[in-house]
């Protein structure tokens, strides 16, 4: 294993169970009177967004600190990047100040794995371009162990949406396959990459012939910023085929788990009131997501392995 | 010391020599480096010691009205729950037991893999009660010294006790048990490997002995003598 978490590519079905069991650990810690432990005193960790987030950025940064790490936080928008300083000087300036971890997010694919080259330091993708979202596929498959037990086997995930852009795809679909999950990807044609050769899923372009053989499905949101206005006809559209709408919602199988990365547009690819349903664990994946961010850390910094 | 160590060394060898009793090297079931020598307790004596350290616990405290256990993963938890069942017999009282893991309170992380062993689950408050902090062996100290920092997190009990179903002795922190079911000298290469039945998939309870045979190359930590050659040969190292 390496010292850096850039995507769940590389990682093997050992590597994915052990963080998922030392997340549950964490958990656990989360869920105390006081939710912190000594763990990681001393270690600093610096969050680097060079684009906008709220709930990965403050999850990363809660975890660093509910294990007693010195969070740096770095905000793109009022640092020397705004005077063309390159992204390999502002990594190294930041390190030249001691650092252990970089709990990095760019719109550029493998920008981590280039970080990762320049450093000494840990590097975590939080979320790269179109390429992966490591921590976001462990907690989503947290949140499904958390319902049905360690063993994810024959487990059948459906992914909804704008796959083509979408990091968390590619990482759920890896971390899934690796434990034994079977993954479909539902979108129209123009939303899914031009080839998936290799990739262990099964497509579908009809969002309703797939409902009755799921037992979790991840609603994926419209990105918008990544130019999609060409890719479908209209939002109104999108929603009527491939939405979950309450309509569609209420022939999911009771248990079915209803999973969204967020941030969600409600109304165009969830419904609100789904959202809002008992079959909702939207809230759970925020809450896991914690001690999914803590178990990277603690394993990157704590022992120097995945 | 140069004397003595020499002597621990011919003593290793030759056990080992015994313990070997088929051919080929001992295998050390735990991915260690260290070859079984004797069993020094058994069953019996488990069963002795766990209910004297039971009777000595209600006794020291009056009675077991505010005592709550709290078991330290792994094999500690398994001997909690045995002190809460003798209790159970000659008090017809029912003491809480809990469970501790230290992991995320130990002074190695970073030096060593960490990893818990499982959650931690204390039954209800623990202010003001009496906690007995209980493992199977105590050796430096240091995973009581994380117990006792994970415990100062969970609440504030009116006293702190220690109990230890052997006490190997090798103190590297100011700790001291308050009760030992069995005091077993030992040197500081060896490992003493409690054995349960309901954590060890074995059939009777043990205590094992096991050694570092001489020539496996592998130093003995915590002695002056591998200290000083560490240093000798700290140019090649």
């Amino acid at each position: 294993m390496t010292k850096h978490l850039l995507g769940i590519d590389g990682l093997d079905r050992g590597d994915v169970e052990h963080l998922l069991e030392l997340s549950e650990h964490f958990l656990e810690v989360t869920q105390r009177d006081i939710p912190k432990v000594p763990a990681l005193r001393g270690k600093v960790v610096v969050s680097l967004f060079y684009e906008d987030s709220t709930r990965t950025r403050i999850s990363f940064e809660t975890a660093a600190k509910r294990l007693s790490c010195d969070v740096m936080g770095f905000t793109v928008g009022s640092s020397s990047v705004q005077k063309g300083e390159s992204l390999r000087d502002t990594v190294q300036t930041i390190e030249a100040m001691g650092i252990d971890a970089v709990v990095l997010r760019h719109p550029s694919a493998g920008a981590p794995a280039l970080v990762a080259s320049w450093v000494d330091a840990s590097v975590l993708n939080a979320g790269d371009g179109c390429h992966e979202h490591p921590t976001q596929a462990l907690l989503d498959a947290l949140t499904l162990r958390r319902h049905v037990g360690p063993d994810l086997d024959g487990m059948r995930l459906a992914i909804v949406g704008d796959i083509l852009h979408s990091r968390v795809a590619r990482s759920d679909v890896l971390a899934f396959a690796a434990l034994g999950a079977e993954v479909t990807l539902v979108a129209p044609p123009t939303l899914l990459p031009p080839s998936l050769d290799g990739w262990p899923v099964r497509v579908s372009h009809d969002l309703d012939e797939v409902l009755g053989d799921i037992d979790v499905i991840q609603l994926l949101r419209i990105q918008h910023e990544r130019r999609n206005a060409s890719l479908f006809p209209s939002l109104r559209e999108y929603t009527a085929r491939y939405g979950l709408t309450t309509e569609r919602a209420a022939r999911l199988r009771k248990d079915v788990l209803v999973m969204h990365p967020g941030p969600m547009n409600r109304g165009v690819e969830i419904s609100a009131e789904v959202a809002e349903g008992p079959a909702s664990v939207i809230t759970e994946q925020v809450t896991n997501g914690v001690a999914v961010r803590m178990a990277c850390l603690f394993s990157l910094l704590g022992s120097g392995e995945v | 010391m140069v004397e003595a160590n020499a002597s621990a060394a011919a003593d290793s060898s030759h056990n080992r020599t015994n313990a070997a009793t088929g051919t080929g090297d001992p295998v050390d079931p735990e991915g260690g480096v260290f070859a079984f020598r004797a069993t020094v307790f058994d069953a019996d004596d488990l069963r002795r010691a766990h209910t004297r350290i039971a009777h000595e616990i209600v006794e020291r405290n009056h009675g077991a009205g505010d005592v709550v256990l709290a078991g330290l993963y792994t094999r500690g938890v398994a001997i909690a729950h045995r002190l809460a069942t003798a209790i159970a017999e000659f008090e017809s009282a029912e003491v809480p037991v809990g469970a501790l893991d230290v992991a995320f309170y130990r002074d190695d992380i970073g030096i060593r893999p960490v990893q818990p062993l499982g959650p931690t689950e204390l039954p209800g408050d623990v202010t003001g009660k009496v906690v007995v902090l209980v493992d199977d062996v105590l050796y430096t100290g240091r995973t009581v010294r994380a117990a006792l920092d994970a415990l100062h997190e969970l609440g504030r009990p009116r006293a702190v006790q220690l109990a230890t179903l052997v006490d190997r002795g090798h103190r590297e922190l100011p700790i001291r048990p308050d009760f030992v079911g069995k005091n077993l000298p030992t040197q500081a290469g060896e490992d003493v490997r409690v054995r349960l039945v309901e954590t060890d998939d074995v059939n009777e309870d043990s205590v094992e002995l096991w050694v570092v045979p001489n020539d496996s190359g592998v130093q003995e930590p915590n002695t002056p003598e591998s200290a000083d050659a560490a240093g000798d040969a700290g140019e090649s190292a």
